[in-house]
């Protein structure tokens, strides 16, 4: 289990995160959600130790991660997988060398076993023949799948997914959630995402953690978050027409 | 001040880290090779061009400059030969590749800083900056004393076939005078310059590109920097060392 105790986070003199308390389910998908600004990467960066906290605790499992130094971290880190905002893959490497970055650095795996764990995971996200190709030959979908791939080459215990859907069409959207929540399932992986898509809060969220401007406003599940009281959480949920429009007729 | 000395800590703190323990060597070993020939091999060419026709107008320029008959025209090969090996080769070359080389290393780094690549190194474990410096500096340390040596020879073929092109100084002068009075020290000079400066250009550079803040443009901003304060420092350090070389 991910645990994050009173964790405060401030940019010069600008507070990002503002006393934050919360804990993640293990093999679930749990979303951070909440309006672009609020702190919601600044909260997953500094959950996978990206961003130094200014204050609190962050534990995995019974571990203080943010009071390790970078050789300790590199043992729990080992065990992450993320997918960045915009994928973050290597220009210089192909797709193939992409994925088996992780097991070069850090497997003593022989060629014909990186190569068979490579291909493992392009299938796993539905990347076929695209072995030999850049980045920049790939469309955005294509990229989160290939970075979904190296994410989950080391077998992680923990994914962490930074607005997985954002540039992406709607189709293309559900299909990434769905396969976020496929792999968290079948990798019993503790899946941390941060999204303002409402459509993956529907689809993958099982537990869900509102931020406002730095402050965690609410949590709870899919189903709790249609019938919350809290008014933020609520102009955010139906900020869309369509959602008001379903929330005045009652359904 | 306080900027600038807290720039200088980064700067310290960043080499502290590009020369720690590499996770696997194997991997480094690969990245340095592929680091020899984009930013070694990748560059004879322009240094070539560059040597032969400064070369070919430092012959003419001495020949030009030292029309007297007490002047032994020898001492045009001579001189040629001096200004190469003493200066061109290794100050005027390195300036080169800070623009070359530099703005190649900061704008790469960056563009991986703002694309989020080095968060996802440091994500992994890896050591982002030694991961992606050590190579660098390797890579130029160990081809850049190559891309004087070259320079030195084909500055010199350049000036010779000026000279005897334009009739300033016979064929046999000038190979006389390139071997007059040789000191091999300066040699020596040349490659220890070029070491400094080599160091200088990646890690100034690497160093713009490490920290970029923002978007591409910062990216740009980081790459000109890099140039500028990297072309800065090899003036300085070129004072320095030839007072403490020479003197």
């Amino acid at each position: 289990m991910i645990k994050v105790k009173h964790i405060n986070k401030s940019f010069d003199d600008k507070k990002v995160l503002d006393d934050v308390s919360v804990s993640f389910e293990p093999g679930k998908t749990n979303l951070i959600i909440g309006r672009s600004g609020s702190g919601k990467t600044v909260l997953l960066k500094a959950i996978v130790g990206l961003h130094d906290v200014d204050s609190g605790e962050i534990w995995y499992e019974n571990v203080l991660f943010n009071k390790l130094g970078f050789e300790e971290k590199k043992e729990i880190r080992k065990e992450m997988g993320m997918l960045f905002q915009g994928s973050a893959l290597f220009d210089s490497l192909t797709v193939e060398q992409n994925v088996r970055f992780p097991l070069d650095m850090f497997t003593k795996k022989s060629p014909e076993e990186k190569a068979g764990r490579v291909n493992f995971c392009l299938e796993r996200v539905n990347i076929i023949n695209a072995n030999k190709l850049y980045p920049s030959e790939l469309s955005g979908g294509m990229k989160k799948r290939v970075a979904i791939a190296r994410a989950i080459s080391l077998n992680p215990k923990y994914l962490f997914c930074d607005e997985p859907n954002s540039g992406l069409d709607p189709l293309t959207a559900i299909l990434i959630d769905e396969l976020i929540k496929e792999l968290t399932e079948e990798f019993s992986m503790t899946t941390i995402v941060n999204t303002h898509d409402m459509n993956s809060v529907m689809e993958i969220g099982e537990k869900i953690v509102f931020i406002n401007e730095g402050v965690k406003c609410w949590e709870g599940n899919k189903d709790e978050i249609l019938s919350s009281d809290c008014a933020i959480l609520n102009d955010f949920v139906f900020a869309n027409a369509l959602a008001k429009q379903l929330r005045n007729s009652g359904r | 001040m306080i900027k600038f000395l807290s720039q200088l800590g980064r700067y310290f703190i960043l080499l502290k880290k590009v020369f720690s323990r590499p996770e696997k060597a194997s991997v480094y070993y690969k990245q340095t090779m592929h680091e020899l020939v984009y930013l070694g091999i990748n560059s004879i060419g322009i240094v070539a061009i560059i040597s032969f026709f400064m070369g070919a107008v430092i012959t003419l320029q001495t020949a030009y400059n030292t029309e007297n008959p007490i002047y032994p025209t020898y001492l045009i090969g001579l001189g040629t030969r001096d200004s190469i090996l003493l200066e061109f080769s290794s100050t005027i070359v390195a300036l080169i590749l800070a623009g070359k080389v530099g703005s190649n290393i900061a704008s790469e780094i960056g563009t991986m800083r703002v694309t989020e690549q080095i968060d996802a190194l440091e994500m992994m474990g890896v050591n982002s900056a030694s991961y992606l410096i050590l190579p660098k500096m390797i890579a130029t340390l160990v081809f850049n004393p190559f891309l004087t040596l070259i320079s030195i020879n084909v500055g010199i073929l350049g000036g010779w076939i000026a000279g005897t092109t334009a009739g300033v100084v016979t064929s046999e002068d000038f190979i006389y005078g390139i071997q007059y009075a040789f000191i091999p020290y300066y040699i020596t000079y040349s490659m220890i310059k070029t070491l400094f400066f080599a160091f200088i250009i990646t890690s100034v550079s690497a160093f713009h590109g490490y920290y970029v803040n923002g978007g591409s443009l910062e990216v740009g901003r980081a790459s000109t920097k890099a140039v500028v304060h990297s072309s800065v420092l090899i003036l300085l350090f070129n004072v320095i060392l030839t007072q403490l070389l020479l003197s």
